[in-house]
C-alpha cells in the first residue's frame, strides 16, 4: 500500500525571492527595472529643472521658423527664408549624398584591393599590404582634413585659367576643370525637357530623371527574363544561347532613344569673369569628404574581402577546376558565392560606419545633417536637448534601415540548411 | 636474345637547377615576372613606386630643421635653388612645436608629471600583458619606476640615479627576454608563490594616474581606494552577523555614501592635518597626445568590463535587463560618436542635478567610454556566441554556479577568442579621439590649428599632419601587432 502525501507546503519567506531560482530572476529584473526608472525619472527631473532655470522648456516649435542661414551644397530647394525643418532636410539629403557616393566606391576600391592583396605578385601585395595598414592606422578625421588641404593647396585657382597663355588648362578634352574651389564637370541637360513633379509641395523631382530610369530598369528587367530563358534552354538542351548582344540592346537602346527624345546634352563649365559658370560644381567639402571617407573604409573593406576570400578552402577551387570550369567561372560560380556569405554581414557594419563617419563631414564644412541640424540650427536656436534627439533619431533611422536591408539580403544568400 | 649493348647501373649524379628557377633571378621570375600580365603590372608598380618616392623624398629630407618660421624655411631652400609650394618640408615648426603637440599647454616645469604617469602605466600594464610574476621582473619594474621619479627632480644625484636604473633596467629587461623559456617558465612558477605579486600595483594605478596627471591632493585617492575598503568591511561584518544579502546591499551602499558625501570632507581634514599635494592642473592646460592617450587609455580601461557586463545582459535569459542592454547597445551604436561629443559638452551638465558644473574632459571620458563599451560588448558577445554549448552545459555539470562557471570557464575562452575584435576596438577609439577636437578640444588635431594661428607657421599643413599621422600610425600599428603575438601566444589549437 502506497501513501502518497502532498509535499511539505512550504510557506513564502522573503529570503527565497534572492535565494530560490524560482524567483530570482524574477526578483533581479523587478530590481533593475525599479533602477533604470529611478535613473531616467533622476535624469528627466534635473533636466526639467534646469531647463526650467535657463527658461528653455522643450518645445519643437523652432523647425517652423526660418532659418536664416545659407547652404551651398543643396540637393533640394532652399534659401535662407527657408525653414530649419527645411535646412535639416536638406543636410539629411547630403548625409545620404556622401552615404551612398562613399559605399559604392569603397566596395569597388576594397574589392580590388582585397584580391590584389592575394595576387601571387609580390610587389603588387605588399604595396596594397602597405595600403591597407596605412589608412587603418590614422584616423579618418586626419584623412578628411588632408585631403581636404590636397585640394585646396595643389590645385590652381580659377585666375590661372585666364588668359591667352594660362599656367593651368581644364582637363579631359576641355571638359573638366580641377580649380581649388572644387571640379567644375559637365551637367546633363534636357533640350525637351518635361519639368519637375512636385511632391508635397515640398520639393521637386524631375520628370526627365524618373523616365530615363523607367527606362533602363525596364531594359534590365526585359534583359533578365532573357537570361532566363537562356538558362531554361541550356538546362534543357545543354546549348547555351548567346544572350549579350540581346541583353546590351535591350538594356541601351530604350535608354538611348529616351535620352534622345529628351532632347539630352551635356553643358559645359566655361571661365567667366573670376570663376567658372555653367556645369556641375562638385565642391571640395564634398570631395575631399567623399574620397578620404572611401579610401579610409576601403581599407577596411579589402580586409573583409581577402578574409573572405581565404575563408574558402583550396579543396573548393580544386574540385571545381577538376569538374572542368574556366579560372573566371570557378571565381563566380564556387568561390564568390561561399565568400559572400563571410563577407556580407562585416560589409554592412562597415556601410553603418561609413555613414557614421560622414558626421565628420562638420571638420571640412561640408553642410550634412550634423551640420545644419546639429551646427548651425543649435548655436542658432540654442535648442540643444531637441536638434541633438533629432539629429540621434535620424542617424538610428539611417543606421537600423541599413541594417535592416542588408540583413535582408545577408538571409536571402546565407548557407539555407534544414 | 637481343643484345643489350649498354645498361646503365647506377644514378646519374643531380644536376644543378637551372640558373633561372633557383636563388634571385629564380624568385623574381617567380613572383614578379611569371607572365606577361604580371609582368605589366610589375613595372607600373615599379614605376608608380618610383614617382611617388622621387616626388616625396627631396621634399622630406629638407634641411629646415633649425628654421624659426615658414619664411626662414622659403629661404633656406631659396639659397638651395628649390622654390615653389613643395620645394621643401619646413621641419623647423616640428622642432619648435613638438612638445606642445606631445603636451598641450600643460606647464612645462610639470612635463615630468604625464612622463611619469605613462611610464608608470607600462609599469602597471606589462605584468598584464605579459603574465610574468618572477624576481627579475620586480626588480625591473622598481628600475623603471626609480628611473621615472628621477624626472621629478633636477641636479646631479638625479642624474646619476637616472643612468644607474636606466642600465639596470636595460640589464633586467635583457636579461628577462633572453633567458630561454623553461628558465623563465620556472621562475614565473618560484615567483608566484613568493614574490610580492606587480598586479597590486596595477590595481593602484587607477588612482594614481588621475591623481598626478590633474594634481591636488593625494588625499582624493587614497580617500577613493578607502571607500573600496569602507564597503569590503562593511560587507564582512554585515556578512558574519546578519547575512550575505544585508552585507551585498549595505558593502556598496556605504562606500556609494562615502564616496558622494564623505570623501571631500575627509581629504579636506587631513590634508590641513598633513598637506600632501602637488600642484593643480586645470583640463584646458590639456592637450595633444597627452589628452588623446588619456582619453584612450581611460576609455579602454572603462569599456571592458562594462561591455563585459553588456554583453552578459544581452545573453542573458532575464527579459528585462536583455532589453535595457540591447537598447543601450543598439542605441550607441546606431548614432555618430560626434553626436554623443556634441551631449557631453552642451546637454551633459543639464542632466545633472541643479549647479553641476563637471569638467569637459571628465564629460568626454564618460561618453566615449560608453561609446567604446557598446562596441565592445558585440564584440564580446561574439565570442560568447562562438563557444560551444557543450562549454555552458560542462560548467553547469560541475555544479559552478552562473558568476563561477563565467570566471572560470566561459569568460577565459571567450575572451580569448575575441582577442582580435577588442584590439580593433582598441584601435578605434584610439583614433576616434581625435573627433573632441571638434568639440573644441586640444588634441593633436585641433592644436594643428592653434600652431597655424601663429604668424611663423601660418600657412604650414603637410609637416604637422604628417608628424600626427606616423605617431598615430605607431602606436596603431603596434597595438595590431601585439595582438598578433598574443593571439599566436594563447594558441591552444592544432593548425
Amino acid at each position: 500500500m502506497t501513501t502518497l502525501t502532498d509535499p511539505p507546503k512550504e510557506s513564502f519567506q522573503l529570503g527565497m525571492l534572492i535565494y530560490d531560482t524560482r524567483y530570482r530572476s524574477m526578483t533581479i529584473q523587478i530590481v533593475a527595472l525599479i533602477g533604470f526608472m529611478l535613473l531616467i525619472g533622476w535624469l528627466i527631473s534635473n533636466t526639467a529643472q534646469n531647463l526650467a532655470t535657463l527658461g528653455k522648456e522643450p518645445n519643437f516649435g523652432f523647425l517652423g521658423e526660418p532659418a536664416g542661414y545659407d547652404i551651398n551644397q543643396r540637393l533640394i530647394d532652399y534659401n535662407s527664408q527657408s525653414t530649419h525643418l527645411r535646412a535639416a532636410f536638406v543636410g539629411l539629403l547630403n548625409t545620404l549624398l556622401v552615404a551612398v557616393m562613399g559605399c559604392a566606391t569603397a566596395t569597388v576600391l576594397g574589392v580590388i584591393i582585397g584580391v590584389l592583396r592575394l595576387s601571387k605578385n609580390w610587389l603588387i601585395s605588399k604595396i596594397m599590404t602597405v595600403y591597407v595598414e596605412f589608412f587603418r592606422n590614422v584616423p579618418v578625421l586626419l584623412w578628411i582634413v588632408f585631403t581636404m588641404a590636397i585640394l585646396i593647396e595643389t590645385l590652381p585657382a580659377p585666375r590661372a585659367f585666364r588668359g591667352d597663355n594660362p599656367e593651368a588648362t581644364m582637363k579631359l578634352f576641355d571638359t573638366v576643370a580641377f580649380t581649388n574651389r572644387g571640379i567644375y564637370i559637365p551637367e546633363p541637360l534636357f533640350s525637351r525637357g518635361l519639368g519637375d513633379i512636385s511632391v508635397f509641395g515640398a520639393f521637386g523631382i524631375s520628370i526627365d530623371l524618373l523616365v530615363i530610369l523607367a527606362a533602363l530598369f525596364g531594359g534590365i528587367y526585359a534583359a533578365r527574363k532573357v537570361t532566363a530563358r537562356a538558362n531554361r534552354i541550356q538546362e534543357a538542351t545543354g546549348e547555351r544561347p548567346t544572350t549579350w548582344h540581346i541583353n546590351l540592346g535591350l538594356i541601351a537602346v530604350p535608354t538611348l532613344i529616351v535620352l534622345v527624345a529628351l532632347g539630352f546634352h551635356l553643358g559645359y563649365p566655361e571661365l567667366k569673369g573670376f570663376n567658372f559658370k555653367g556645369g556641375t560644381h562638385m565642391r571640395n567639402s564634398l570631395i575631399a569628404l567623399w574620397l578620404a571617407l572611401s579610401l579610409y573604409t576601403a581599407a577596411f573593406i579589402a580586409e573583409i574581402v581577402r578574409a573572405g576570400i581565404m575563408a574558402i578552402s583550396h579543396g573548393q577551387t580544386e574540385a571545381a577546376a577538376a569538374l572542368g570550369l574556366r579560372s573566371n567561372r570557378i571565381m563566380s560560380l564556387v568561390v564568390l558565392p561561399q565568400a559572400l556569405r563571410v563577407i556580407i554581414p562585416p560589409l554592412i557594419s562597415n556601410y553603418l560606419n561609413l555613414t557614421k563617419n560622414s558626421s565628420l563631414a562638420i571638420a571640412v564644412g561640408y553642410m550634412d545633417i550634423t551640420g545644419t541640424l546639429g551646427g548651425i540650427t543649435l548655436n542658432q536656436t540654442g535648442r540643444e536637448l531637441e536638434t541633438l534627439l533629432l539629429l540621434m533619431l535620424c542617424y538610428l533611422i539611417i543606421s537600423l534601415s541599413i541594417s535592416a536591408v542588408m540583413n535582408w539580403y545577408n538571409e536571402s544568400v546565407k548557407l539555407k540548411e534544414r | 636474345m637481343s643484345d643489350i649493348g649498354f645498361v646503365r647501373k647506377d644514378m646519374l649524379p643531380e644536376q644543378a637547377p637551372p640558373a633561372s628557377e633557383v636563388g634571385i633571378i629564380g624568385w623574381v621570375r617567380e613572383n614578379l615576372f611569371s607572365g606577361i600580365g604580371n609582368s605589366v603590372m610589375t613595372i607600373l608598380s615599379l614605376a608608380a613606386i618610383f614617382y611617388t618616392l622621387a616626388a616625396l623624398l627631396p621634399w622630406v629630407f629638407s634641411p629646415t630643421w633649425n628654421a624659426g618660421s615658414l619664411n626662414e624655411c622659403r629661404e633656406i631652400l631659396h639659397a638651395q635653388g628649390k622654390e615653389g609650394h613643395f620645394a621643401g618640408a619646413c621641419w623647423g615648426v616640428i622642432r619648435e612645436r613638438w612638445i606642445q603637440l606631445m603636451f598641450g599647454f600643460y606647464p612645462s616645469d610639470l612635463y615630468w608629471r604625464p612622463i611619469v604617469t605613462f611610464g608608470l602605466m607600462f609599469v602597471a600594464v606589462i605584468p598584464i600583458l605579459f603574465n610574468m610574476i618572477s624576481r627579475r621582473m620586480n626588480w625591473f619594474l622598481l628600475a623603471v619606476v626609480i628611473l621615472l621619479a628621477t624626472f621629478a627632480f633636477g641636479g646631479i644625484i638625479a642624474w646619476v640615479l637616472r643612468i644607474l636604473s636606466a642600465a639596470g633596467a636595460a640589464y633586467l629587461a635583457y636579461t628577462l627576454f633572453a633567458t630561454d623559456k623553461a628558465d623563465r617558465a620556472e621562475q614565473i612558477a618560484q615567483g608566484a608563490k613568493r614574490l610580492p605579486n606587480p598586479l597590486i600595483f596595477s590595481a593602484l594605478f587607477p588612482f594614481i594616474f588621475p591623481w598626478l596627471l590633474w594634481g591636488g591632493s593625494l588625499w582624493v585617492p587614497i580617500g577613493a581606494i578607502l571607500g573600496f575598503v569602507i564597503g569590503y568591511y562593511v560587507y564582512a561584518a554585515l556578512a558574519k552577523t546578519v547575512g550575505g544579502l544585508a552585507g551585498l546591499i549595505a558593502g556598496p551602499l556605504a562606500a556609494i555614501i562615502w564616496w558622494l558625501f564623505l570623501v571631500g570632507t575627509f581629504a579636506g581634514v587631513m590634508e590641513s592635518i598633513i598637506p600632501l599635494s602637488i600642484e593643480a592642473v586645470e583640463s584646458r592646460k590639456f592637450g595633444g597626445f597627452m589628452l588623446s592617450i588619456t582619453i584612450g587609455v581611460v576609455a579602454i580601461v572603462g569599456s571592458l568590463p562594462l561591455g563585459i557586463v553588456l554583453a552578459l545582459g544581452r545573453q542573458s535569459d532575464l527579459l528585462i535587463v536583455k532589453a535595457l542592454c540591447v537598447g543601450f547597445i543598439e542605441f550607441i551604436r546606431g548614432v555618430p560618436l560626434i553626436t554623443l561629443l556634441f551631449v557631453a559638452s552642451t546637454l551633459l551638465n543639464v542632466f545633472m542635478p541643479p549647479g553641476t558644473n563637471f569638467d569637459i574632459i571628465l564629460r568626454v571620458l564618460i561618453m566615449v567610454t560608453l561609446f567604446a563599451a557598446a562596441y565592445m560588448a558585440e564584440v564580446v558577445r561574439g565570442g560568447l556566441a562562438a563557444l560551444p554549448t557543450g562549454q555552458y552545459e560542462g560548467a553547469d555539470s560541475l555544479g559552478l554556479n552562473y558568476w563561477q562557471a563565467q570566471r572560470l570557464v566561459i569568460m577565459p575562452q571567450a575572451l580569448k577568442i575575441s582577442i582580435p575584435g577588442i584590439v580593433s576596438t582598441f584601435i578605434g577609439v584610439f583614433k576616434d579621439t581625435t573627433l573632441v577636437s571638434i568639440i573644441g578640444l586640444l588634441d593633436p588635431l585641433g592644436l594643428t590649428n592653434a600652431i597655424r594661428a601663429d604668424a611663423n607657421w601660418n600657412g604650414v599643413v603637410w609637416e604637422l599632419y604628417g608628424f600626427i599621422a606616423v605617431l598615430f600610425f605607431v602606436f596603431c600599428f603596434s597595438m595590431s601587432r601585439y595582438s598578433m603575438y598574443l593571439e599566436r601566444k594563447l594558441q591552444t589549437g592544432h593548425k
